[in-house]
């Protein structure tokens, strides 16, 4: 029997696969195809203190191996967010985990401090990194000094574990990791899209009206593996890892590379059963290869 | 309700130019479509599923038709299928046009643009059944992207316009609408210019328009669809909530 349960912070999972933010709603719409309660946790789509109406449309496109996607952090706002949606997810006991994005320091935490009102949340996971708003909070994703204060502050008020999510688009990524655990973090999740466009050739245009969008797919997924790889040679904090993940086998290489558990996010796109289909493989996947856990194999390509 | 199905290409047939034609057997889908609808059909080699509307069904035969311009490398792969194949289809997706409250006898206009024209066919098939008289606005960019006149024409008065004037009028759909016999309520597909300029020129008219957008999950989850509206909310999502809306509540 393969043990696929993970313990982290805030976090009893027993299987380590969840959607990822934005990728996923808040759920209702692939409660239609399978019953969440399959899924090791759910990560909600990012919660701003007052609604957003985000970007113009066209908000996606195709690339090759992957998309572009500028929706801008569209969202009821946090006070809706606990009135209709985390009571239509509470249901199925799984761990919630809610994205926390915002404009200023005090936006994370109003976003916070009105999450610590209901205690049906098991994690945050701050949002510094959304390439696609003037101010959803990537400029604290591309400065470790404001990275680390956000953390910080953020810290200092929640009721439950912070996992900082971490923008792929820096210089130095271990840099921005270190920074976040020395200010406190429970664990990070990374990686966030990379900046990108694409041009349309007959208007001459960008396709996206925000003109650049964050590309996601398996496009990235090397670029999350080396990533990952690197900051676990650096900090002991867990990781959520995520970035094109289609596959058991793909699962697997993110623990190699150090995850402790991953998100799976533009793969619900092209199959919306992505998710539990994967929670399916795991285990064969596991034991092709000689594991008996999850927990086994996380870190597995830094050993010996 | 939306379900992951398997279907079976029946048929292939180009019928204008860079423009297909793609019967597909699935009983459920077959069953449950209602004009306006369509289906996210995913493309092997392709991140995201193309969104397609549905063109015609026949329940007994559980053939779906869908019809479909080929602009890019997704279309392009779907043509090339030999029949046969089954395609990975989410659907019937979104919500049809409203059509409940027309009473028999009553008159409708119906205008489409382009690869509009196919869910405006499913939706004028379904009303002729009901009783309702039908007219119709068709426009192509030319003669050549030109398909179902026949068709349309064996259903209701139909007017014919080309961008270029190579067939029928030349000019806009919206510059024959005043041309057309008295009428209670007007449905629409097509290009949000088109639509845009066929709700400015019906203000006082009931009126649906159908959508088209690039989609991501196309169920609803992505946000990536969008359309303002007057509502309270202030957004309506066109995967899911549309993509058919009332002319009056989108803001265009």
């Amino acid at each position: 029997m393969i043990d696929l349960s993970v313990s982290l912070p805030g976090l009893e999972l027993k299987n380590p696969i969840m959607p990822a933010s934005g990728c996923f709603g808040f759920g209702r719409e692939y409660n239609q195809f399978y019953d969440l309660s399959k899924l090791g946790a759910i990560i909600m789509k990012a919660a701003t203190g007052e609604e957003r109406f985000g970007n113009e449309t066209p908000r996606v496109a195709e690339t090759a191996a992957g998309m572009l996607n500028a929706i801008g952090l569209q969202n009821p706002g946090v006070d809706k967010i606990i009135e209709n949606e985390i009571p239509f997810l509470t249901p199925f006991s799984i761990p919630i985990i809610a994205n926390v994005a915002g404009s200023t320091i005090e936006e994370y935490e109003k976003v916070v401090a009105t999450l610590n009102q209901t205690n049906a949340i098991s994690a945050i996971e701050l949002n510094i990194s959304c390439p696609n708003v003037k101010e959803g909070g990537i400029q604290f994703g591309m400065d470790p000094a404001m990275a680390k204060t956000v953390t910080e502050k953020v810290k200092a008020i929640s009721n439950v574990p912070v996992y900082v999510k971490l923008s792929p688009n820096v210089s130095n990524i271990v840099e921005m990791a270190t920074a976040i655990e020395d200010a406190g973090a429970d664990g990070l999740s990374m990686i966030n899209t990379l900046t990108g466009m694409q041009i349309h050739l007959p208007s001459r245009k960008p396709v996206i009206a925000n003109k650049t969008g964050g590309l996601s797919g398996p496009a990235i997924k090397p670029i999350a593996i080396r990533m990952i790889y690197e900051v676990r040679q650096h900090v002991n904090i867990p990781i959520i890892g995520m970035g094109g993940i289609q596959s058991a086998e793909d699962v697997l290489e993110f623990l190699l590379a150090g995850a402790d558990a991953v998100a799976v996010g533009t793969a619900n796109f092209q199959n919306p059963l992505a998710c539990p289909e994967i929670i399916d493989d795991l285990p064969t996947v596991l034991e092709k290869y000689q594991f008996q856990s999850v927990r086994e194999a996380t870190g597995g390509a830094h050993h010996g | 309700m939306i379900k992951k199905e398997w279907m079976k290409i029946v048929s292939v047939d180009k019928i204008a130019k860079d423009s297909y034609e793609m019967m597909l057997e699935n009983e459920y889908i077959s069953t449950h479509a209602v004009p306006g609808q369509f289906l996210h059909i995913a493309v092997p080699g392709h991140t995201l599923r193309r969104p397609i509307s549905i063109a015609a069904v026949d329940k007994q035969a559980h053939t779906t038709t869908i019809l479909f311009k080929t602009v890019g490398s997704g279309t392009e792969t779907l043509v090339i299928y030999e029949i046969g194949t089954e395609l990975d289809v989410l659907g019937p997706a979104g919500k049809g046009f409203p059509v409940e409250n027309l009473h028999e006898g009553a008159s409708v206009l119906l205008i489409g643009g382009g690869i509009g024209v196919p869910p405006i066919y499913f939706l004028a098939t379904e009303l002729k059944k009901r009783g309702i008289t039908l007219q119709f606005i068709l426009g192509f960019q030319s003669q050549a992207y030109m398909f179902y006149e026949k068709k349309f024409q064996s259903l209701g008065e139909t007017v014919i316009v080309t961008d270029d004037g190579s067939y029928g009028e030349k000019g806009f759909v919206t510059d024959v609408i005043g041309h057309v016999a008295p009428f209670d309520r007007y449905y629409s597909c097509g290009p949000l210019p088109m639509l845009k300029a066929v709700k400015n020129k019906l203000p006082h008219i009931e009126g649906y328009l159908s959508f088209e957008e690039r989609m991501g999950c196309g169920v609803g989850a992505c946000f990536a669809c969008v359309v303002p509206t007057n509502d309270q909310k202030g957004y309506k999502k066109i995967c899911q909530d549309g993509p058919v809306f009332a002319a009056d509540e989108v803001i265009l």
